[in-house]
């Protein structure tokens, strides 16, 4: 388990700039055998902090790195209740793309990949960003149509997204099954080169280390136990470790953010429920693109080490458990040896449970609520790893300047209230 | 596997039940406004831990029943026929 370092061992940079990672380094420390910086450093508790983001996952991360880094607030202390990146953003699927089916979602998830293209350089991070393109297979006319829909949503807002026919899908992954007399015959599909899949637990640790350099204080093993406010104003946190005085808290609490906006009595329209993964034994890569079917319930993608790594839906009932089930693998196993019937002797290594927190809409909510200085970034569901920088930055813009962000007006909590749903159901619910 | 065991057909697999929603769910009079109707139809308890709710044993008996479960376990503490769960009232979501 991933807990920091401990104080003792620890020396926190005085510059404020990250101690760089670098080839020079890496040979140094091979001559040497010097040990590597602690990635972050544990701190006490302090009695007040400006701003207290919950939940350490790529999300409050972010927010707390573009906080310090383009607003210059660092007095940030992020809480956990268990450890850094251990919520869905430790246990994704990766999959990184823009090909939304509404404008506001395409314009805000094209600005995150645009962010992630830059990220290792920015963060000294490799986070393996590797853009190897995704195809969302169709397999009845009506996919076809929301193929077409989508692609063309996608080019207005500049975005590399075509639909492609069952030939062509043939030519790009050349172990798919596109004969016409499967049960489910390929008909085409929407082909989005700049998608693909990231090292997760790279992007989480390098938010977490240049947030730390930066002055952030992450805490792990804290939980929030209580919010206090007094007349509609947020004035502290009761964590497990402790009384925080704050007027700012940040929920980006995903599967879990129900039970914080209960402390402060504003109702979400959120059921958590979870989603489970699966990966295979490596094996020699085969699998260039990354592959979702949606009549079929099932994507997949190959890791540079050579796993195969399979999702699917949500389970079909809201629950706060994080076990496996063999109806998932069964099911699993069904659909995706209907698209690549030569990998039926692969063994499966794990499989593992998420919580997401779904919406009616699959979109996020995200803003401002009815209690002055409480402000979420929730409403993931089974999508948000890939909005993680843009709502990091953008969430950071909110809390430094007191307004919302033109990017992120859409996605408000008031909207369902009101009646202005983003509906994105048809470009996120089995491919996340 | 989690087995649910049916007031009216006994222990079956989970895969046979759909999850029909929190109990004490009331729809709104008809000539309610707009707002208390997306309000109805959206916003949820969500809770974590144990929770009312009604269930549909759709590929068994087709009816809908009551239980109280645990959602952070998957226990179920009472299952009864619909609406006739211990101290069961209408209104209670919790
Ligand atoms: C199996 C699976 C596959 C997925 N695949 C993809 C994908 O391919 N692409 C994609 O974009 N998205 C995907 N997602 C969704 C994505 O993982 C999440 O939307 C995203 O990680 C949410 O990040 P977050 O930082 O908001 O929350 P999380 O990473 O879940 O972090 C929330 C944190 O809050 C903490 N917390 C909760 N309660 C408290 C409390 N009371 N006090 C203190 N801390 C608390 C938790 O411990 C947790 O660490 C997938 C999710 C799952 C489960
Ligand atoms: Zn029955």
């Amino acid at each position: 388990m991933a807990l920091g370092s401990s104080s003792a061992s620890a020396k926190k940079p005085t510059s404020g700039r990250p101690a760089r990672y670098s080839a020079f380094d890496i040979f140094k420390r091979g001559v040497t055998h010097e040990d590597w910086p602690r990635t972050f450093t544990q701190h006490d508790l302090k009695k007040s902090y400006d701003v207290v983001i919950i939940g350490a996952g790529v999300h409050g991360l972010a927010c707390a790195y573009y906080l310090a880094k383009n607003h210059g607030i660092t007095n940030v202390a992020v809480l956990d209740k268990a450890y850094m990146g251990g919520g869905g953003s430790g246990r994704n699927t990766a999959i990184i793309r823009s090909n939304y089916l509404t404008p506001e979602g395409v314009r805000f998830y094209d600005r995150s990949v645009k962010l992630y293209e830059g990220l290792a350089a920015d963060l000294n991070y490799n986070v393996m960003f590797s853009q190897r393109g995704h195809l969302t297979l169709a397999h009845n006319d009506a996919s076809m149509r929301t193929m077409a829909w989508r692609a063309e949503v996608n080019k207005l807002q500049g975005i590399n997204s075509s639909v492609i026919d069952a030939e062509e899908v043939g030519k790009i992954v050349p172990y798919l099954d596109v004969s016409k007399n499967t049960r489910y015959p390929i008909l085409g599909a929407l082909y989005h080169p700049p998608g693909g899949i990231i090292r997760h637990d790279a992007v989480n640790w390098g938010y977490a280390r240049g947030a730390d350099h930066m002055g952030v204080e992450i805490h792990q093993q804290t939980e929030v136990l209580s919010i206090e406010t007094k007349e509609g104003k947020v004035t502290g946190v009761n964590t497990s470790r402790g009384h925080i005085s704050t007027n700012m808290v940040v929920s980006a609490t995903a599967g879990w953010a129900s039970t914080i906006s209960d402390m402060v009595g504003v109702k979400m329209p959120l059921i958590t429920h979870p989603l489970q993964a699966a990966v295979t034994e490596p094996v020699k890569v085969f699998l260039p693109a990354v592959i979702v079917s949606g009549s079929l319930h099932v994507y997949v993608s190959q890791t540079d080490r050579g796993e195969l790594v399979f999702g699917a839906s949500v389970d079909p009932y809201p629950s706060y458990s994080m076990r496996g089930s063999l109806e998932f693998t069964e099911g699993l196993a069904t659909h995706i040896l209907e698209l690549i019937p030569s990998i039926g002797s692969l063994k499966l290594l794990r499989q593992w449970a998420g919580l997401c927190d779904m919406t009616p809409d699959y979109s996020p909510i995200m803003g401002f609520t009815p209690v002055e200085g409480f402000v979420v970034d929730v409403g993931w569901g089974t999508y948000g790893y890939k909005a993680g920088p843009v709502s990091g930055e953008t969430m950071a813009q909110l809390v430094a300047t007191g307004k919302t962000p033109e990017l992120i007006s859409a996605f408000s909590l008031d909207r369902f209230a009101d009646g202005r749903l983003v509906g994105e159901k048809g470009a996120a619910s089995v491919g996340h | 596997m989690i087995i649910i065991d049916c007031p009216h057909c006994g222990p079956r697999n989970s895969t046979e039940f759909r999850h029909a929603g929190e109990a004490g769910h009331k729809r709104p009079v008809a000539t309610t406004d707009p707002a208390e109707w997306r309000y109805y139809l959206y916003v949820h308890d969500n809770p974590m831990g144990w929770t009312r709710e009604t269930w549909f044993h759709g590929s068994g008996c087709r009816k809908f029943f009551s239980a109280e479960r645990n959602t952070v376990t998957n226990e179920f503490r009472w299952i009864a026929p619909f609406g006739q769960g211990p101290a069961h009232t209408e209104e209670s979501g919790a």
